[in-house]
């Protein structure tokens, strides 16, 4: 159960190998013993962040999970739930591709949509269904500053991280009165895995950042939350850029 | 009838949804509802004044059972059978007139009486006569396979005493015989104390406690240095016939309680924050007599002062609020002028708390009550309490002490089982009376009871 002050018993990461997902946990670590599903596609880097996790005091489960199949995304819920009631699931999987390849080549958009929208929506489906009959539990989607206006330089990224934003703030007002809670969260751009070797830009921020950031919107009930939350004020302004001088902005 | 329904405890926090029903508290009818509870199981709820998530069960079904019924005062033996819906408080108004009054009252009037016997409650005169379970003759409780048991403590000890402080867990109690107190008046005669810091406090509780029957301190936990811990410590006794003014005489057991006053739907979040608690607190030290005798003061004065604003919880705004009960054993004063300390430091802003000290614990499994040092405390609810809080239960544990389950929202499983040694006792009488897991909660699934 997540408790009065917002920490929860257990935790679903489906894209449990990354850096987010990693420190979400560790940050709830700090506080006592957690249930841990890990989802993720069987590698090397998820063993590791298994028995990383299991040191620093969870229990931790291992999940198949691909993104792609979403066939497959049922057995998924089902499997992390056999152990007991999901307090919490982060939906951290998502791919960034190279922006230039991603609108030329079909196999590169293809995947980037049916991983970073069509796979969100399945799991978002299948969480909401399983949290329903639980009465209780909190799903938090990670999207993007990419999503709120899409720039030319990764329209592809971003559209797919649109559309996964649009449809977790319908299904948190959808869940409300079911005692489901959703948290979208739109980081900037994050030093991470996924943008190792990219040049870093104004307000990045780091995991465990965002794993800050998500744990005091959960505790504190919000649905939305920037990182850092200056980017809020940012994107209100960049938002009603007019198109034209949008579209020359060095973003 | 049933509905859809997100419920939360006294203090709005962790909200989960249920499927509610209303029942009579006819132990066939519970039965049927028994009979039919779905996987995630079932639980009866009172009026919603634990704290926490005691009277949740998320995903399952929640029932209410009728307030309006059955309840009958035998004046010769000095009992009541009364069915588990009724509230305290609509006893004390049908017992007073006819010169009654319940055996244990906590700080409110708006619990049931089977809310009363699953938290095991207790109120200011636990140091002479105990908790509410000890006053319970017999009680009527319909178990997982639908039979309605009547239990006493001589005859069936091992489910009674599980009941009794079982947060619900063993069945569904429909009714009870309880002893009632007999008293001349609707009014208790009041001597109220100032003392500057916790160690005049507890030294004057510690000699003077025992010649009263109702005994509780207001302590103020935002002062610190030299006035850490200051408060003011009411005792009372009945007041007789002979000891009222001559006009109150003709009516000595008028019962006037009503709500004065009630917080608006909406208050700001932070309304309850360090500087408006700390100046409250100071206003009511300071509107407190240095020392006063004999004050005559009605019953709902002196019990229930908070139930004069109705929805008070609401105070707290969306956040909502998390109360801290803990008991330490009677030579724990160093963890308790600790815990006081603690609390002080951190500077959340608390509330006006309550120092009371217990007399010896009943057989009750999962009773709180055990003889000591009782402090209970509101904060609003906050992520940041978490280090406090956890510090508290450390402190509290290796003190030999122990939390409430009545008023928890955040303990840990691993901490609440070395709290409670008798937690596996408790299990194994569940898993004989329940062994399909009809009855849950949010608190048993987070504390694995």
């Amino acid at each position: 159960m997540l408790d009065a002050l917002g920490t929860p018993q257990s935790l679903l990461l489906l894209g449990g190998t990354s850096d987010i997902a990693q420190a979400l946990a560790e940050r709830y670590l700090q506080r006592g013993p957690l249930r841990v599903v890990l989802a993720a596609r069987p590698s090397a880097a998820r063993d590791e962040a298994a028995s990383r996790l299991g040191r620093q005091g969870a229990s931790v489960e291992i999940v198949d999970f691909d993104a792609r199949d979403t066939a497959s995304h049922r057995g998924v819920v089902d499997k992390a739930a056999a152990g007991g009631d999901i307090d919490v699931a982060l939906v951290a999987f998502g791919v960034l591709g190279d922006e230039e390849r991603a609108w030329q080549d079909h196999d590169a958009a293809v995947e980037l949509a049916e991983v970073n929208y069509v796979g969100a929506v399945s799991v978002g489906v299948l969480l909401a269904e399983r949290m329903r009959q639980q009465g209780h539990g909190a799903i938090v989607a990670l999207s993007s500053v990419a999503g709120e206006r899409v720039r030319r330089s990764n329209f592809v990224y971003g559209s797919t991280k649109a559309g996964l934003d649009g449809f977790y703030l319908g299904l948190g007002e959808a869940l409300g009165p079911h005692g489901v809670r959703v948290l979208v969260v739109r980081p900037g751009f994050v030093r991470s895995k996924m943008t190792a070797g990219r040049d870093p830009v104004p307000m990045a921020v780091t995991p465990h950042e965002v794993a800050d950031a998500i744990v005091e919107g959960l505790a504190k009930g919000r649905y939305l939350v920037w990182v850092p939350a200056a980017l809020r004020v940012v994107m209100s302004g960049i938002r009603h850029v007019p198109r034209t001088v949008f579209r020359r902005l060095p973003i | 009838m049933s509905e859809h329904a997100l419920l939360t405890g006294w203090g709005r926090t962790a909200p989960s949804s249920a499927t509610v029903s209303h029942l009579s508290a006819d132990p066939v009818v519970v039965a049927q509802a028994v009979r039919r509870a779905g996987k995630r199981g079932l639980l009866t709820r009172g009026l919603g004044r634990s704290y926490g998530d005691a009277a949740q069960n998320a995903g399952g079904d929640v029932l209410l059972l009728d307030a309006t019924q059955h309840l009958q005062l035998d004046p010769r033996e000095q009992v009541v059978h009364v069915d588990a819906g009724v509230s305290l408080d609509r006893l004390i108004r049908e017992l007073l007139p006819q010169g009654f009054f319940v055996p244990v009252t906590p700080g409110t009037r708006f619990v049931t009486i089977g809310g009363a016997i699953a938290a095991d409650i207790h109120g200011k005169n636990h140091h002479v006569e105990g908790s509410f379970g000890q006053h319970v003759e017999q009680m009527t409780l319909v178990t997982a396979d639908g039979q309605a048991r009547v239990l006493t403590p001589e005859g069936s000890p091992g489910l009674f005493w599980a009941t009794v402080g079982g947060m619900g867990l063993t069945g569904v109690i429909t009714s009870a015989r309880l002893r009632v107190k007999p008293v001349e008046t609707s009014y208790i005669r009041v001597d109220t104390d100032r003392t500057s810091n916790l160690g005049e406090l507890v030294d004057l509780m510690r000699r003077t406690d025992a010649d009263y029957t109702y005994s509780v301190a207001w302590i103020d936990l935002l002062s610190k240095g030299s006035s850490l811990g200051r408060a003011v410590l009411t005792r009372g006794e009945h007041a007789t016939l002979s000891e009222l003014p001559e006009r109150t005489r003709n009516h000595p057991t008028a019962f006037g309680a009503s709500q004065r006053l009630r917080a608006p739907a909406w208050v700001p979040d932070h309304l309850m924050n360090h500087w408006t608690v700390k100046a409250f607190n100071e206003l009511w030290f300071r509107k407190a007599p240095r020392s006063r005798r004999g004050e005559l003061t009605d019953i709902a004065s002196f019990f229930h002062p908070l139930d004069g604003v109705g929805d008070w919880n609401r105070l707290y705004g969306r956040r909502g609020l998390v109360q801290y009960q803990f008991v330490v054993p009677p030579s724990a004063e160093d963890a308790l002028t600790e815990a006081v300390r603690m609390i002080a430091d951190a500077g959340h802003a608390s509330f006006l708390a309550v120092l009371k000290r217990f007399g010896p614990g009943n057989p009750g499994l999962l009773s709180f009550p055990q003889e000591g040092w009782t402090l209970a405390l509101d904060l609003p609810a906050d992520p940041r309490l978490a280090p406090l809080l956890d510090g508290l239960d450390s402190l509290v544990l290796d003190a030999g002490g122990r939390i409430y389950l009545a008023k928890d929202a955040r303990a840990r499983p691993e901490v609440l089982r070395r709290m409670y040694p008798r937690l596996e006792e408790f299990r194994e009488i569940r898993r004989q009376v329940d062994p399909g897991r009809v009855f849950n909660s949010d608190l048993a699934r987070r504390l694995g009871l």
